[in-house]
């Protein structure tokens, strides 16, 4: 039979909150962590604010040895070690002391482009004829895997190790790997994650694309503004987000708290084919994904309580509650209460499902519905498929049964997760 | 005399610089002419790079391919070192 999964550690460094105690106090005040970036500025983007998670050297230290912190610079490798080990730490499990790897202990932990700011200092150097000044640093530094090669070992994870990579889908694609792979048995426990740099060298390419704000270089805060009348674009952000997924049996057996269970969910492409393409979602791949989750979790489309959308504040928005009404076949005062995590933290890429699932959690954990900032006035086509009261712009102490959250990335392709709030079992 | 404490002086001069990648605490305390990087002071072999290009920067000399690979002790480095510094 499958094993149960389960959520029960949660780790989080977001551009409105490190840690999860003021992630989540930041959440229910709706606070936001997109600030006015200088550094953008003087290199004239178009875009001059963004999401960075607010750190000092004794918020790190901690996570690094004084030799790993000699030549290092890859924020993303910084982001998803402080993620993953406070959520390794949350879950009260150990680090491994032993000459033995824990053999059953694995992880998923996403990346993009990691070490940017490193591979920039190494490009320097190669070109000016000293590769040999390079050190020992830049691969580790550089690897797309880099995150979870860190990671792994100070955990002392011995089952599978890997990084996954699927654009803004990573992070909620990086959960429902780590789902299988316990559900089937080949784990009991996955450390799943994704880490996303931060800075211009990560940002200038959407930038040149014209896809983030430039209207808000004045008032950052007001910035991010997903399902909005008045969205003009994304706002770059970055981070990580971390959670253990356990097996239902492993995480009783050893007296664990249990955040919520994973029901299941469904990964998908839409071949850049119908109104698909490198950059927008094919509609049709999009609501199969949706429709498949709920299928494989067992969920009816009535169940759902509540949806994290993708929802990033540019022009897709509208497109995207019309997918999630047709999938759901539920629309006006039927369509279940829907937010997006983006206004307070602007898109935060690779990191994006990670940090997004970890509020999802959250919510359904701790009985709150997050407001969705800067949505004063939802734009009218979206209005036109759901009721307005759908889109929480208060924060709401309300409990949740059934989260269904989702992520879509370039390259068309899509991820979509189904979580139930965790009921103990009766005595 | 005067050899001897150059070579004394040397000595303190390597401790410093390999003191962040040496993972044997006690070995380093107690460190000699014929301290091993890798058996002895559990360098992490990777690092030997590291640990010459600081070298470099300390004493302000370039060390050749050759020359890095025998830079596994004490007396090889203080070997290399000195005889860089003589080429100056």
């Amino acid at each position: 039979m499958d094993n149960r999964v389960v959520i029960t550690g949660l780790g989080v460094v977001a551009p409105n909150g490190v840690g999860l105690e003021a992630f989540e106090s930041a959440l229910r005040a709706g606070r936001s962590g997109i600030r006015f970036d200088r550094e953008l500025e003087e290199l004239k983007f178009s875009c001059q604010i963004s999401g960075k998670p607010q750190l000092g050297e004794p918020d790190i230290a901690p996570y690094f040895s004084t030799l790993e912190l000699r030549n290092f610079n890859s924020k993303g490798i910084m982001y998803g070690v402080m993620a993953g080990m406070d959520s390794w730490k949350d879950a009260g499990l150990p680090l491994s002391e032993k000459d033995e790897p824990s053999w059953d202990y694995g992880m998923v932990f996403g990346s993009g482009t990691s070490g940017i700011d490193r591979f920039r200092e190494a490009i320097y150097d190669i070109d000016a004829l000293n590769v040999r000044r390079l050190g020992s640093t830049v691969v580790l530094q550089t690897m797309n895997s880099g995150v979870s090669a860190y990671l792994s070992g100070k955990l002392g994870l011995g089952n599978q190790v890997i990084t996954n990579s699927s654009a803004c889908s990573t992070g909620t694609e990086s959960l429902l790997m780590a789902y299988e792979r316990i559900r089937s048995g080949k784990a009991s426990v996955v450390l799943s994650g994704a880490t996303s740099d931060s800075g211009p060298y990560i940002w200038g390419g959407f930038d040149a694309m014209k896809v983030c704000t430039y209207k808000y270089n004045q008032e950052p805060e007001h910035g991010s503004r997903p399902m909005s009348s008045n969205a003009s674009g994304f706002v770059p952000g970055s981070g990580a987000g971390a959670l253990v997924v356990e097996s239902l049996d492993h995480a009783l057996a050893r007296g664990a708290r249990i955040y919520a269970e994973v029901l299941g969910g469904h990964v998908n492409s839409g071949g850049q084919r119908g109104k698909g393409s490198m950059t927008a979602p094919n509609p049709v791949a999009v609501q199969r994904c949706i429709r498949e989750a709920l299928h494989h979790a067992g969920v009816s489309a009535d169940e759902v309580d509540l949806i994290n959308g993708h929802l990033t504040a540019t022009a897709m928005d509208a497109l995207e509650i019309r997918n999630w009404v047709e999938a759901l076949d539920r629309c006006g005062t039927d369509f279940p209460l829907i937010n997006t995590l983006k206004g307070m933290t602007g898109h935060c890429l690779t990191a994006a499902g990670s940090i997004e699932c970890v509020a999802s959690v959250l919510q359904l954990y701790s009985n709150f519905v997050f407001p969705n900032v800067n949505c004063e006035e939802p734009h009218p086509e979206i209005l036109n498929l759901i009721d307005s009261e759908k889109i929480p712009r208060e924060t709401l102490n309300r409990q949740s049964r059934i989260l269904i959250k989702a992520s879509f990335g370039f390259g068309d392709i899509n991820a979509c997760v189904v979580l139930k709030k965790y009921a103990e079992p009766d005595a | 005399m005067l050899n001897l404490m150059l070579k004394e002086d040397l000595i303190n001069r390597l401790k410093t610089i390999v003191s962040p990648y040496a993972q044997n605490k006690e070995a380093l305390d107690s460190i000699h002419e014929e301290t091993d990087f890798i058996n002895d002071l559990k360098i992490n072999s990777a690092n030997l790079v590291d640990v010459i290009l600081d070298v470099e920067e300390a004493f302000d000399i370039v060390i050749d391919n050759d020359a890095m690979e025998k830079m596994l002790t004490v007396k090889a480095s203080m070997e290399v070192i000195e005889a860089k510094l003589s080429e100056k």
